[in-house]
């Protein structure tokens, strides 16, 4: 890996993570001034917080020191068609479960998905190993860890 | 004698019927699960933990036994076989390992490694039977300060010590005590950082946090890089028996590797990897065929992987005396006991010895098991190895799913798991260190509270972390460990002025 950033000047990763990390501070450190509860002896649950935020800005800053120096190591160019089907897959999950899709649907859709992400080209087979996963993985904790995953219309014909 | 009083108590627990049977589950499950490639003993843990969730604590925690040395074991098959190491205390092993197997002696190398493992696991739990004790009775007398310096010594040695890079080091484990500080704060109830989402009041979930660096991180970093560099199985060619040539390489090795993994893995030091190259390179200079090595030295394995068992044991001295978690697996193992009630530390020695010595009785247990139940199985777990990388990541994905929706089920909790995920894949991909985040995200609040308990007692007065003999000694100590590196760094630089 050679590092051919430093002569663009700075190194921009590094900020980036530089200014992510003072606004982190920044969240870590309002919230902390918006607390109304005090403690009476040593001290209260603000004074961790300002902590944390001095310790995030030390490390913000000392990242733009980075960034015009050796900067971070500058990594491979990403696959993003791959990681935006895995990427997909998973959202598709967290809407699935939040708008009471169900359990089995989703893991059909998150492992077509991801096979998909990763090289393979055969969406609808894995949708249905996908989908027997699930459903197995449902029954088995439904029966017999009498535990319920998210149910929605498929999975309440199995209860 | 009252050690061997105790363990003999923990084998009676140890040997209940029910007890062996879920050792002997977790030993299996421990080896499939981290037979997988990228899959290291912390992911394993992680994504068995809600697998264990409905047993009683001590069925449950002797199950955590076997999968703990299960990961560990089958962690090393894939560093052997696939030349994949899981996490970098199988780096060494598969330096050597692996080209063993490419030159056909894949057998011999995973049963030096799994005997040797097992001779290591062996000493380093007697090791931590007849440490614990002596350290319980030490621990009772720390006060809130001397913990506090304790988990600053932990702090420092797992983010800055190690690594390419202390800064990137402290930004994880920053970022980890940042979400640690997220929720309903213990001492006076303040809610902290929840911005008014009502799921956020208890916490960030460490198996939610870690399960998404670890394992959809994972997915993510490997999907991104995937036409790069296709992975290959070396199969195994020849016998799979050690001769006796290969005993005779191996057993030295072993003591050697136990011998620096032990007391290293027991040091609130944090990691593996320091353990089994310092064992790789002792090994090399000891070895009467150096030439060998690079090419398939059999104590290249033998060493660095008894290292690699006796530090696991001895990792679980601090956790069980103290309750101090120095690697991500330990921090894992944590959160399986807090899941209980059940908060390892002296108190626990006291209160629930049945169980504190039936675990480490199971840990005797489950390293037989591993032996005789992996010789013969190797070729069962060589064709998990075989699983196309599609299926496999999709279902660690399926999995990672399934475990957070059991603890939690809420679309949040799976956001959660997601940004983590996504988190986890940026940190790899700019080489940012994830395990200090998972420590710092369980070892952060406990941090606090003992800061603020020794506050309380001192009446706000910060000069008792510095009074008390003990506390100040490690604040020194934690201070040297996070110096050191930057100022060896500026001395390098200086050097190469000075050329």
């Amino acid at each position: 890996m050679t590092n051919d950033t430093r002569t663009q000047g700075a190194n921009k990763p590094a900020l980036v993570v530089g200014v992510l990390l003072l606004i982190v501070a920044v969240l870590v450190g309002y919230d902390a001034s918006q607390q109304t509860i005090t403690s009476t002896y040593g001290i209260g649950p603000t004074a961790m917080p300002y902590v944390v935020a001095v310790g995030l800005v030390i490390l913000g800053l000392s990242h733009f020191v980075v960034a015009f120096r050796e900067g971070l190591p500058q990594p491979d160019e990403a696959d993003n068609p791959a990681l935006l089907w895995i990427a997909g897959g998973l959202i598709f999950l967290i809407a699935c479960i939040g708008l009471g899709g169900g359990f089995i649907i989703a893991i059909a859709v998150v492992f077509a998905c991801t096979a998909r992400g990763m090289g393979r080209q055969a969406l609808a087979i894995d949708a249905a190993i996908g989908f027997m996963l699930g459903l197995i993985i449902f029954l088995v904790f439904a029966k017999l860890l009498t535990l319920i995953l998210p149910s929605g219309p498929l999975e309440r014909l199995f209860l | 004698m009252d050690t061997l009083l105790s363990l003999l108590n923990g084998f009676g627990v140890a040997f209940e019927p029910a007890k062996l049977m879920f050792c002997l589950i977790g030993v299996f499950l421990g080896t499939a699960v981290g037979v997988l490639p990228g899959i290291g003993p912390a992911l394993t843990v992680a994504l068995l933990l809600p697998v264990t969730f409905k047993l009683d604590p001590a069925g449950s925690l002797i199950m955590f036994a076997g999968i703990y040395y299960g990961g560990m074991y089958g962690g090393s098959t894939t560093a052997i076989l696939l030349n994949a190491p899981g996490e970098s205390a199988s780096l060494a092993t598969a330096l050597e390992g692996s080209k063993m197997a490419k030159a056909g002696r894949g057998g011999p190398a995973l049963a030096t490694s799994a005997i040797g493992s097992f001779v290591a696991g062996l000493i380093a739990t007697i090791g931590l039977a007849f440490l614990a004790p002596l350290l319980v009775e030490l621990a009772v007398k720390f006060g809130p300060w001397d913990y506090f310096a304790l988990m600053i010594v932990a702090f420092v040695t797992v983010s800055a010590t190690f690594g390419d890079s202390p800064l990137r080091g402290l930004t994880s484990l920053f970022l980890g005590i940042a979400l640690g500080l997220i929720g309903i704060d213990k001492l006076t109830g303040q809610a902290r950082l929840t911005f008014g989402v009502p799921e956020l009041l208890n916490g960030v979930e460490v198996t939610t946090l870690a399960v998404g660096l670890f394992a959809v991180g994972e997915a993510f970093y490997v999907a991104s890089k995937r036409a790069r560099d296709p992975e290959e199985i070396i199969p195994i060619k020849g016998s799979l028996w050690m001769t006796k040539e290969d005993w005779k390489r191996s057993w030295a090795p072993w003591l050697r590797g136990t011998a620096f993994g032990f007391p290293i893995g027991a040091l609130p030091a944090g990691g593996a990897e320091v353990p089994t190259f310092l064992s790789y390179s002792t090994e090399r200079k000891l070895c009467k065929y150096p030439e060998e090595f690079g090419k398939g030295a059999i104590e290249g394995v033998a060493g660095p992987e008894a290292a690699n068992n006796a530090s696991a044991a001895g990792t679980l001295v601090p956790l069980l005396t103290l309750g101090l978690p120095t690697s991500a697996t330990a921090a894992i193992m944590l959160a399986g006991f807090q899941q209980y009630g059940l908060n390892p530390g002296p108190l626990l020695f006291a209160e629930k010895p049945d169980l504190v010595w039936g675990l480490i009785a199971s840990l005797f247990v489950a390293n037989v098991m591993l032996v005789i139940l992996n010789l013969p199985l190797i070729g069962l777990w060589v064709r998990l190895l075989a699983i196309p990388q599609p299926w496999l990541y999709a279902g660690i994905l399926v999995f990672a799913t399934m475990g957070t929706l059991a603890v939690n089920s809420s679309p949040v909790e799976l956001g959660m798991l997601f940004a983590f995920g996504f988190l986890g894949y940026l940190m790899r991909r700019y080489d940012y260190p994830v395990a200090p985040m998972v420590v710092g995200l369980i070892l952060g609040p406990m941090a606090e509270a003992q800061l603020r308990r020794a506050l309380q007692i001192s009446l706000g007065d910060p000069m008792i972390l510095l009074e008390n003999p003990i506390s100040a000694t490690l604040l020194g100590i934690a201070f040297i460990a996070l110096v050191a590196p930057f100022v060896m760094k500026g001395l390098n630089r200086f050097k190469a002025a000075e050329d």
